[in-house]
């Protein structure tokens, strides 16, 4: 049976380390003699190395190394042993394999020298000639040449339903627009490091920035060719990644290459404009046509998607679900291509998929609604779909509608007038918008560890990661619930390779995936715990079935009579053992095949809009979420938060600028890729509606690390339209273009 | 290989005291105080997210006052005195900054948060801001990617108001 209540809001275990800055992130080790790599990256986007001059860098005291495809060392050479766990189809790139150019920035060459600053000097003494060929990175003239993939990475687009062309043609109402976002940045505030701490015994231990040890450890055994045991990986801290720690990034190719050949420690951190080297959201463009009848029932829809992928690999996401799980319609066709430029592979970035085919979505279901003339709340009810037609299987939950309820009162959508342009205070004009969300809430197996020692301390493990999701804090909370024993009592460790199997950390599955293994983890070791307390004399538990007993209060009891009890520490004492564990696999039920199991959102926005300057401010935002159990009220509405501020930087700020001549993109840093600050941030409110679920995983609970995003980009743009009365379909949404539209 | 080229970078003497500890160095000219204290002192509580004065993630109290140190090289500094994140803690009791962090959840991935404290009790001795939107401006220089703004900006009006009584 399922937990129902949530869990207590309880401070992160964590945080004392991370507010005193005893937290060590991946480029924060120090072995003794560690060396300092410094990487190199090429100035064009396509065509091969002609010549790269190494010899001023390394005539300097103190350098020990450049290497370049020249001199580095032997490599795996199939595709197959540089594919890691996120890798998309296709042909993986390879560091320093061959002379050839594939994306700007590439990285080319590694500097080693015994400081940063002198490794830094030297790099910029290495000059390279380059035989230039014309790439292609100008998306729009390229979607020409748009293809379907042999393979989706996420959802290949299934047929049609119905007859969506007849079905559009013959409704009374009708919209058909294109809706495009840029390519975007992860930025995680920690840039993308690597430490390796090379051992005479030949071994390595790296601190790597990564969403699952397991995938860097992988990844060095394929591409070096090293034993298991010769490789371990950490990262106990990692400061944010929001998806750009899925892959294995080129940092920890070279600071490991690096320390192998020169039998040294050896870090590699990335600074930031090459934070711009590797994967980022893809840009896409999405044409919807959606149709409806007089009275609002939606008639067809039709998405039309084309995104942006490399030369080398075809990377996907899941853009083109959302329509018909979020809605109720006859007839539809979802379509998906992909754009191949000379770019790196895109790469997961919260709310991989969701967060474009939402932000579209919901922006077109707005429209359609205004033409149809009803409140866009109402629109929506009317279509909202009681179960998933895209895998056309009931919801294991969905508590989306008291998402509406709950949010529409909390923000006062009742006093809203529906005609747009109505609102107005001194220069601004104001304006209310709304969309929902979904996102998916599967369990995937993994692995945990239970480890009670005599002294009452409960260890538990996972290979999980904790990228500031609360990872440390709610696992623990869920072990110490189900041993009955306080969180103090509790340590839980992640972040190593050497642990227990766990997914990667990412796509809001881990609460719900290592959650169930930690929960069943320790009822194993209470069936173990039991067993022992049966074989001490007079024991009060004798021929007791386990589901007879609770673990509360460290103390393994009877339910129906807890004065027949043993201290938990007694088994183990009276049994003459120092600890006991227990190790689990834990697998999804079958069960969860037949059902669509969702989180769910609703997002309340108020923007105020002064034509004049054009600029947006978010003044008001009210985000209600069905997100099953909520493990830790406080951490969780942290992530919800969290995601609301990426939704103002999708929706306002958030733009990788392409330079088509160069093939680069050209506002490579902080200062000119804008993320929310604080003052872009005002009142923010987090609702956290009821939902129970005993089908999506033993504990109940969904995720939320991107359900909270989702949905806030397109109730942000479509709050602008109800402010101007003019629709904006190209984000972000900056000034030049409110100043722009002419068109209401 | 035969190396023919010294480093072409001269040192200085300086001393700095840095959390109550006085440091006599000697420091290459082109060590930026946030790199002196990482690599060089192992205080890495301070942290770097841009190294071009565009995050905050360095920030320190340079005798009292809120700095990027990413942005200075260390030896303009001879003499001054630096609070850092690991020097916050009184007698293993967390500075009452720190502690609301904690209490408020004012982080998620805590990368931006030694810099992000060091700023707020920079800002509370300016004594610059007064309400909420104020503090929202004069925080703004401190990036946060997981968006922890709002508790951010909730510990500040807190600390301003016991600063105030
Ligand atoms: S590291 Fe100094 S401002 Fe970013
Ligand atoms: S807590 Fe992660 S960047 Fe602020």
């Amino acid at each position: 049976m399922a937990a129902t209540k949530n869990g207590e809001a309880r401070n992160r275990v964590d945080g004392y380390q991370k507010v005193t800055g005893q937290a060590k992130y991946a480029g924060e080790w120090q072995p003794p003699g560690l060396l300092h790599g410094v990487v190199l990256n090429s100035t064009i986007a396509k065509g091969k190395i002609l010549h790269i001059e190494t010899e001023k860098a390394l005539q300097l005291d103190g350098v020990l190394q450049v290497f370049t495809h020249e001199n580095r060392p032997p490599l795996a050479h199939y595709d197959k042993s540089y594919q890691d766990l996120d890798a998309p189809p296709g042909t993986p790139f390879r560091p320093l394999f061959d002379n050839k150019i594939l994306f700007n920035m590439q990285p080319i060459a590694l500097v080693v020298a015994e400081s940063l600053e002198l490794a830094r000097y030297a790099a910029s003494l290495v000059t390279v000639n380059y035989e230039k060929k014309q790439h292609e990175v100008d998306f729009e003239k390229q979607l020409q040449h748009a293809f379907i993939p042999k393979d989706y990475k996420a959802v290949a687009p299934p047929e049609p339903w119905g007859s969506p062309a007849e079905a559009y043609h013959d409704a009374k109402h009708r919209l058909s627009a294109t809706y495009t976002h840029p390519s975007q940045h992860h930025h995680p505030m920690e840039p993308h490091a690597s430490t390796v701490l090379w051992e005479e015994n030949g071994r390595i231990t790296v601190y790597d920035k990564i969403q699952g040890a397991l995938n860097s450890q992988k990844y060095l055994m394929g591409v070096f060719g090293l034993a298991q045991e010769d490789v371990r990986v950490l990262s106990p801290f990692v400061g944010g990644a929001f998806g750009s720690g899925l892959r294995p990034q080129y940092q920890l190719f070279l600071a490991t290459m690096a320390a192998l050949e020169l039998r040294c420690s050896v870090r590699v951190v990335l600074s930031r404009p090459q934070m711009f080297s590797f994967g980022h959201r893809p840009k896409t463009h999405q044409r919807f046509s959606l149709a409806a009848s007089e009275d609002g029932q939606l008639q067809a829809m039709i998405q039309e998607v084309y995104g942006e992928t490399s030369r080398f690999e075809d990377y996907s996401e899941n853009v083109i679900s959302w329509p018909l799980v979020l809605y109720n319609c006859a007839n539809a066709s979802l379509s998906y291509k992909l754009v191949g430029l000379d770019v790196y592979t895109p790469l997961d970035m919260r709310a991989p998929g969701g967060a474009s085919g939402i932000f579209a979505l919901e922006c077109a279901m707005d429209e359609l609604a205004y033409q149809v003339g009803m409140n866009p709340l109402d629109f929506r009810l009317k279509n909202y779909a009681e179960k998933d037609q895209f895998e056309d299987k009931p919801f294991s939950s969905k508590e989306l509608r008291e998402c509406f309820r709950q949010g529409a009162e909390k923000f006062g959508w009742k006093n809203r007038p529906n005609q747009p342009r109505t609102m107005q205070e001194g220069h601004e004009l104001i304006g209310w918008g709304l969309a929902n969300g979904a996102w998916e809430a599967n369990q995937k197996p993994a692995h945990a560890k239970a480890v009670l020692a005599v002294d009452g301390k409960l260890t538990v493990s996972s290979a999980t990661a904790d990228i500031g999701t609360g990872t440390y804090t709610i696992m623990s909370q869920v072990a110490a619930e189900t041993m009955g024993l306080e969180l103090e009592q509790v340590t839980f460790k992640l972040g190593d390779s050497s642990l227990p199997k766990a997914p990667l950390e990412g796509g809001s599955a881990t609460a719900s995936s290592v959650g169930s293994a930690v929960r069943e983890a320790c009822r194993q070791l209470g069936k173990k715990l039991l067993e022992l307390a049966q074989e001490v004399d007079g024991s009060p538990l004798k021929d007791i079935p386990f589901w007879e007993v609770e673990m509360e209060a460290g103390q393994l009891r009877l339910k129906k009579d807890p004065t027949k009890a043993m201290a938990l520490t007694d088994i183990l004492h009276q049994n003459q053992k120092d600890s006991l564990a227990a190790t689990i696999d834990s697998q999804p039920s079958e069960e969860q095949d037949n059902y669509a199991i969702y989180s769910h959102s609703a997002v309340f926005v108020e923007v105020r809009v002064d034509e004049a300057l054009g600029t947006v401010r978010v003044s008001r935002m009210v985000n209600a979420i069905a997100g099953g159990r909520i493990l830790n009220p406080k951490t969780a509405k942290s992530q919800i938060l969290g995601g609301m501020v990426w939704g103002v930087g999708m929706a306002l700020e958030e733009e990788s600028v392409m330079d088509t001549h160069y093939g680069r993109f050209i506002n490579h840093d902080l200062a000119g890729y804008h993320i929310p600050v604080n003052a872009d941030l005002q009142e923010l409110d987090v609702i956290f509606v009821e939902e129970e679920d005993d089908i999506v995983n033993p504990i109940g609970a969904k995720g939320l690390g991107e359900v909270g995003n989702v949905a806030v980009a397109p109730a942000i743009v479509n709050a602008i339209f109800h402010a101007t009365g003019k629709r904006f379909r190209d984000l972000p949404v900056t000034v030049d273009k409110i100043l722009e539209n002419d068109e209401v | 290989m035969e190396k023919n080229t010294p480093s072409p970078i001269q040192k200085e003497s300086i001393m700095l005291t840095i959390n109550g500890t006085v440091h006599r160095l000697e420091v290459e000219v082109w060590t930026t105080l946030l790199d002196l204290l990482r690599e060089r002192l192992k205080l890495t509580g301070t942290k770097k997210g841009c190294d071009q004065g565009q995050c905050g993630a360095c920030t320190v109290l340079l005798d009292g006052q809120r700095i990027n140190s990413c942005l200075t090289l260390a030896v303009m500094h001879d003499g001054s005195e630096i609070t850092t994140i690991e020097g916050l803690a009184q007698n293993g009791k967390l500075n009452p900054v720190q502690q609301a962090f904690i209490d408020r959840d004012a982080f998620q991935c805590g990368y931006c948060t030694p810099g992000q404290i060091c700023s707020a009790i920079g800002l509370i001795q300016e004594g610059k801001a007064k309400t909420k939107a104020e503090v929202r401006e004069l925080m703004s220089g401190n990036l946060c990617r997981c968006g922890a703004y709002t508790h951010i900006t909730e510990v500040v009006l807190e600390a301003l108001e016991r600063s105030r009584t």
